[in-house]
Formats: C-alpha cells, sequence, structure tokens
C-alpha cells in the first residue's frame, strides 16, 4: 500500500534517511519506533509529501506520492488523516469547529450532520464535554485528543500518527492505543504510528520498524521484535525496561 | 502546496558562487511569493461563500475599523507637520495663503497613500505574517493541507482582499484628516482663515492625483498581504522563525512600497 524505495532525504549536509527501504501492508498497523532525530516524523511526512525526497521515491499504491502534485496529490491526501505531535489545531475556532471544518469544506453534509459525527468522534476520543473549548482552554493531550478526532471525522482509509501518546498519562495513553487498535479492527484502517512509547508499539503494532541513523536497522512482529539481537534494538527495549518484564514473560 | 522543504543553499566559500545562490533563492523567493498573490487574488469567489464570509468581515474590521485609530493621529500631525514647514517658508514671501494647494497635493499624491501604506504594514501586516508564521511551524498550515483546504484560499486571499479593499479607503481617509490637519495649523499658527484655506486647497484638488493615489494604495495593500503571507507561510524554526519572518515582511513591504512608489508616480508624472 505505502511503499518505501530507497529514499534518502537530506537537510543540507546532514543525511536524516539512508536509504530506507520498507512496505505498509493494507489493514496492518505499523510502528515506527527510535530515538529522538532518527527520522521518524521526516519519514511520515514523506507519505504525504509534506516533505520530498533526495532521492528514492514514496508509492501510495501506484501513485508516485513523492512526485504527485496539484489534484493527483490532493487525491492521495484525502486517503489520509494525521494526526500531528502538537495537535495542529486552529487556535481561533473551537474544538467542535476544528473538528468540523474537513467536513464543512469538503462535503455536501448538512448541519446537522456534521454536529452528529462531530459528536461522535469527540465521543471516540473522550472529549464530548470539550466541544465549545478553544484549543489554548484544554492541555496538551486533550489539543491531541481533539487533533486525533479531526484526523478520522473524514474516515480516512490511512492515519497517520505522529507521537500519539507523548505527554499524555498513562491512562489516556492506553485509551488512544485502544482507539487506534478499535479503527484498525472494525474500519480496516491502515495505521502508521510514530512513538517512543514501547508499550504502546508492542501492545498496538502488526510490525514494528526501528529507525536509528536514518537506517531501518530492524521490522518485525512485536513477539520477534522484542527477541531482536541487534545491539541498538537491545539498548533501546532496556532503556523502557521491556527486558525484564517482557522477555522474561514470552520466556526469551 | 504550501508545505514544502526548507530551502537548501549549499554552502560556499567561493563568494561568487555565493552572491549567485542569494540571487538564485532571491528570484525563487519571488517568482513563488508573486504567484501566491495571484492565487489568493483569483480565490475571490470564496469571499462570497457562506463558509468565507465571516473571515474577510472580520478581515475588513481588522484592517480598516481597526487601523482607524492610529491613522487619524498620524494623518493629523502629518497634515500639521506639513503645513507648519511649507508655511513657515512661503511667509517669508508673504504666500503662506498657499499652504492649502501644498498640503492638498502632497496628501493626494503621496503622503496619503505612504503614511497609511506604512502604518497598515507595521500594525497589520506584522501581525499577519506572525500569525501565519506561527500556524506554519505549529503544522496548522501543513494540517489543513492534509485536510485537502487550500491555506491560500482559506486564509490569504480574505487578508489580501481586505488590504485591497481597505487601503484606498484609509488612504483617501488620511488625505482627508491630513488636509484637515494643515488648516488646523493654518488656523492657529500662520492665521489663515479656514474658508480661505480649504478653498485654496479645493481648487488644486486634481482628479488624477486622486485616482494615481489610491492605484498607488491598492498596490500597496496587494504587496503588503503578499509579503506578510509568503514570509508566514515560508516561516521555519519555531519562534525565532516567526520572529524573523515578521521582521522580514516589514522590512520587505517598507523597502517595496518606496520602490513601487517611486515606479507609478515615475509612471504618471514624468514630465
Amino acid at each position: 500500500m505505502i511503499k518505501f524505495e530507497n529514499v534518502v532525504k537530506r537537510f543540507g549536509r546532514r543525511t536524516v534517511l539512508d536509504d530506507i527501504s520498507f512496505e505498509v501492508v493494507k489493514g496492518e498497523v505499523f510502528v515506527i519506533v527510535g530515538p529522538s532525530g532518527t527520522g521518524k516524523s521526516v519519514a511520515l511526512k514523506h507519505m504525504v509529501r509534506l516533505l520530498s525526497p533526495t532521492s528514492g521515491t514514496v508509492w501510495l499504491n501506484d501513485v508516485a506520492v513523492s512526485r504527485a502534485d496539484g489534484l493527483e496529490l490532493q487525491q492521495a491526501r484525502e486517503q489520509f488523516g494525521y494526526l500531528f505531535q502538537g495537535g495542529a489545531l486552529l487556535g481561533w475556532m473551537t474544538v467542535a469547529e476544528n473538528v468540523a471544518l474537513p467536513l464543512e469544506e469538503k462535503t455536501a453534509m448538512s448541519q446537522e450532520e456534521i454536529a452528529r459525527r462531530v459528536a461522535e468522534v469527540l465521543e471516540m476520543v473522550g472529549l464530548e464535554d470539550d466541544g465549545d473549548k478553544l484549543p489554548s482552554e484544554i492541555s496538551g493531550g486533550m489539543q491531541k485528543r481533539a487533533g486525533l478526532a479531526r484526523a478520522i471525522v473524514c474516515n480516512p482509509d490511512i492515519v497517520l500518527y505522529d507521537e500519539p501518546t507523548s505527554g499524555l498519562d498513562p491512562v489516556t495513553s492506553r485509551t488512544i492505543d485502544r482507539l487506534i487498535k478499535h479503527l484498525n479492527t472494525t474500519l480496516g484502517v491502515t495505521s502508521i504510528v510514530v512513538t517512543h512509547d514501547l508499550h504502546s508499539a508492542l501492545s498496538i503494532g502488526h510490525r514494528i520498524a526501528m529507525l536509528h541513523g536514518g537506517k531501518v536497522i530492524e521490522i518485525a512482529p512485536p513477539e520477534e521484535f522484542i527477541k531482536s539481537t541487534h545491539p541498538e534494538v537491545i539498548q533501546f527495549l532496556e532503556a523502557q525496561f521491556i527486558t525484564k518484564t517482557w522477555r522474561k514473560d514470552i520466556n526469551v | 502546496m504550501i508545505t514544502r522543504d526548507p530551502i537548501d543553499v549549499p554552502y560556499t566559500t567561493n563568494p561568487l558562487l555565493s552572491l549567485w545562490y542569494t540571487v538564485a533563492v532571491g528570484a525563487q523567493d519571488v517568482g513563488r511569493a508573486t504567484l501566491l498573490i495571484v492565487q489568493s487574488l483569483a480565490g475571490v469567489r470564496r469571499l462570497f461563500s457562506k463558509r468565507g464570509r465571516p473571515a474577510f468581515v472580520e478581515q475588513l474590521y481588522t484592517v480598516g475599523i481597526a487601523s482607524l485609530p492610529l491613522i487619524t493621529i498620524v494623518a493629523l500631525f502629518i497634515g500639521m507637520i506639513l503645513a507648519l514647514q511649507t508655511g513657515l517658508e512661503l511667509r517669508r514671501f508673504n504666500q503662506e495663503i498657499f499652504i492649502g494647494s501644498a498640503v492638498m497635493v502632497s496628501m493626494l499624491r503621496e503622503m496619503g497613500p505612504l503614511m497609511s501604506a506604512l502604518i497598515l504594514t507595521a500594525c497589520v501586516g506584522s501581525a499577519m505574517a506572525a500569525q501565519i508564521g506561527t500556524m506554519t511551524v505549529n503544522d496548522e498550515i501543513a494540517a489543513l493541507e492534509m485536510l485537502a483546504i487550500d491555506p491560500v484560499r482559506f486564509l490569504m486571499t480574505p487578508r489580501i482582499w481586505a488590504l485591497v479593499i481597505m487601503t484606498p479607503l484609509l488612504s483617501f481617509y488620511t488625505c482627508v484628516v491630513g488636509v484637515i490637519g494643515g488648516g488646523v495649523v493654518g488656523y492657529t499658527q500662520l492665521n489663515i482663515q479656514w474658508v480661505q484655506y480649504f478653498d485654496i486647497a479645493i481648487d488644486f484638488a486634481r482628479e488624477r492625483d486622486l485616482y494615481v493615489g489610491l492605484l498607488k494604495a491598492v498596490i500597496y495593500g496587494i504587496v503588503i498581504a503578499g509579503v506578510a503571507c509568503y514570509e508566514g507561510f515560508t516561516a521555519a524554526q519555531g519562534a525565532v522563525g516567526v520572529g524573523r519572518a515578521t521582521r522580514s515582511s516589514v522590512v520587505k513591504s517598507f523597502l517595496l512600497i518606496l520602490i513601487l512608489g517611486y515606479f507609478v508616480t515615475r509612471g504618471f508624472y514624468n514630465g
């Protein structure tokens, strides 16, 4: 569905993505993990051409998104929902108006239908009582959840999550995890999640890719990922206390 | 497509190559800004739509009504300064009665559009650049693009049209207030009667001066909104980038207003 083919991305003299290739298949939850500054969010932005590769190609089905422009790019982007790191809500609109924005701008739905759909997605993310608040009146975590509501309100085929649980309390983080899983299992939404949170990655991901130094050093399902013998992966797992708990449980 | 990779200028120690890169990036900037201006002006239909009208009305208020107090004070004092300076010189030849003409012609031809444009650049243009710049660095512009909402029509069209409409109106208002300011100085310090002052001022007012002044104001309005929005859309690197975009927007608008003002004057008053 989404395929990275020898993608290289340089900013000036700094190489952020160094010849990476992988494929995300339809209907899976694909998680990208790795330390800060390894290019996880940069890779995510390449999927919708918010950034373009220095060389290589990013494919969405048979469309080369990395070269698409105009209508072709717009049509490709319409298949996506994108949860940005900070939520990226428009500051002068209430939470409900932010969530309703894509429906008002892109669809012919009536105001009642829009209001119903907005209430539905706000309830999914636990913000049913906060629709009339401005982004500045809610916490960072709530802004992120509102951003998620806006990302899924148009029922996209693919949702890109950029650090969906960072800065959230553990309970809310697991709620978001369950929501990602729910969207995937009930609606078949393909999800690509960029996260530091390995607990989240291991519980929701069908496959986990680890980026390090601009390269993909491991791609595996969770049960194999934690058995990885790659020193960087082991270090990453140990840093989040995965080894002593999870690995022991599955007799690694 | 607004969200793009940052422009990558290759590092070089060769001064000629460095100059070439600067010129190339500058040309690219001018091309992209011009394209944005054309696209935003072409989106005029959005202003009459149910969704676009409230944003347009809000911009008209921000540009026009909210700037009125400052423009009134500046215009009044500009008129007073003009009257005083010219009056003191003309008095040496017993011709101070003609300050009305000097103030009227200066305000209509240059000072009206110029002063209103400079005030709008400082008050409105800088705020536009800061707001759009903050939206850019917070990924809000990218989010709009991901929602298949065109940021140019959504954000820039109401702003540029508000300035295109309001700058000439404010320019005319500046002229009127400036001429009144000149009259106050004439009456209080140069012993010129109100009626005499206004008779001479109106005698010297030419329709052509008014139209050229209004044309300048329209051009200035496009420049202020175009530069501010472009600088905002291309802001990068967090708060520092927003500050840089705001400063750059004010500096570039000031320079363009002066340079374009000269060429329009040259075009219409070339002897």
